[in-house]
């Protein structure tokens, strides 16, 4: 199914995705990864906040190249968010539902993901060309020094994305490749 | 003696950095548009077609293909006729990496130390490997290397006995093992023999031949198709949605190896597969 999402996601529109799905996400997402989700989760178990409101929140495992001159943003396409699955589950626990990225997740986030109603999307690794178009604005909140781990708030408008793994635990890379392989020996 | 100077080294290094991220190779782009048409199901052929756009938008823009920009890996062969003048060697390939992937808004992704991590801030140093051949020019590829395949990467050191069947099913295990993680369609560079670190240089050296040219040997360019075809058998598809596209291609690069031992080594590509070659 193809559907345009508007973000805040919210528990109820997170119920409403399915594995499989292509979306069209719209509105301000957070990026960040290995360094800034490491920092993040410091901040969390020493009792401070997060640089942003995470509740309802959609994260971008992502480290864009630099902004050319008149650009927004440089490449910007997801990177492997395995490396975030230590931290995917304190996110959660503290609001963030919705994350971006590509490749499998650790048993725990799925866990994590169908305790807290959470959506992992994929975009298309490799594509960061492309994605940067959908980007309208980005603002630096937190960890220069992290440079391209740094955390930014971005506008997207009609991001291309897959829901991966939904809120019950179904996955599409399993789906998938069960459905692939089911319609080739049948072919046969 | 031929004299070269540094000085155009780095220049050369500085414009490879750049279009080598910016541009993909022409096999690579004719084999991925190959890919596309053979492929019925419709995320693995709506994946292709944005990777399609995806490194159109990059070509025309003049923007980085992938944000992963990699570490620059730079191979040097060398003609023993020719005397390098200016500074050293390894210095000026880390200028000019500095100086294109700051020049090209590349994204600098190297961290100085390998536990306590920390950005370089420039992308150097660049893996720089060297080679004496004859003559009196100097040949020089930047292949940049991103990690979300290069992580998943392998080596094995295997018993004679392993025979070839040991190595096809290390390369089959290892792919599978990759999954979704490398930006499938990948493209497998294989090495074969030598020591261990040679089997792992080789493998990279794989990644840097032209995906439609097969191994020279009717052997091991028969191996790649085999292996190519059993990959694509496993139904990972385009970003591992599922499909027929997995692998663009195996590439199998060999040398000699000890009696005892046969070094297998596995490097991982994603379908951003780019290198850059120039003559000097």
């Amino acid at each position: 199914m193809e559907r345009k999402i508007q973000l805040p996601l919210t528990e109820e529109l997170a119920k409403t995705l399915h594995a499989g799905d292509t979306v069209y996400l719209t509105g301000e997402i957070y990026t960040s990864r290995d360094a800034g989700h490491k920092r993040m989760c410091e901040a969390l178990a020493n009792g401070q906040d997060l640089p942003f409101d995470p509740k309802d929140a959609t994260l971008y495992y992502v480290g864009p190249t630099p902004a050319k001159p008149g650009q927004i943003i440089g490449s910007a396409g997801p990177t492997t968010s395995g490396r975030m699955d230590a931290y995917a589950p304190t996110m959660m626990s503290v609001g963030a539902r919705g994350m971006i990225g590509k490749g499998d997740r650790l048993p725990e986030v799925v866990d994590a993901m169908k305790k807290y109603s959470g959506v992992y999307f994929g975009a298309i690794g490799g594509a960061g060309a492309l994605l940067a178009k959908c980007i309208k604005s980005s603002e630096l909140i937190a960890y220069e020094d992290l440079g391209p781990e740094a955390l930014r708030k971005l506008y997207v408008e009609e991001m291309p994305l897959v829901v991966i793994i939904d809120s019950e635990g179904k996955n599409l890379y399993e789906e998938g490749r069960k459905a692939y392989l089911a319609a080739k020996a049948s072919q046969k | 003696m031929r004299e070269i100077s540094t000085d155009q080294i780095i220049d050369v290094v500085r414009r490879l950095c750049i279009e080598a991220n910016q541009n993909l190779p022409s096999d690579i782009k004719a084999c991925i548009k190959k890919c596309r048409e053979s492929e019925d199901g419709e995320i693995a052929q709506d994946i292709l077609d944005k990777i399609i756009t995806n490194y159109e938008i990059a070509e025309s823009e003049n923007v980085p293909i992938c944000q992963d920009t990699g570490m620059a890996c730079v191979f040097m062969e060398i003609g023993q006729d020719v005397h390098i003048t200016g500074q050293s060697l390894a210095d000026a390939v880390n200028e000019g990496v500095r100086q294109g992937y700051a020049e090209g808004y590349l994204r600098k992704s190297v961290v100085k130390d390998p536990v306590r991590r920390g950005n370089t801030g420039d992308n150097t140093p660049a893996m720089l490997y060297t080679e004496i051949v004859d003559g009196d020019k100097i040949k020089i590829t930047v292949g940049p290397k991103g990690f979300g395949s290069e992580n998943m990467s392998a080596i094995r050191m295997f018993k004679p006995s392993a025979g070839i069947q040991g190595i096809k099913d290390f390369i089959l295990e290892t792919v599978e093992n990759a999954g979704p993680n490398p930006c499938p369609p990948m493209v497998v560079g294989v090495g074969i023999g030598g020591t261990f670190d040679k089997a792992a240089l080789l493998a990279k050296k794989a990644l840097m031949r032209n995906v439609d040219i097969p191994n020279k040997d009717p052997y091991y360019a028969e191996l790649e198709s085999e292996m190519l075809e059993k990959i694509n058998n496993l139904g990972i598809g385009p970003q591992g949605f599922g499909g027929k596209t997995t692998a663009l291609a195996v590439m199998i690069e060999t040398m000699p190896t000890h009696i005892a031992g046969m070094p297998c080594a596995i490097n991982i590509n994603c379908h951003v597969t780019r290198h850059k070659t120039e003559v000097i």
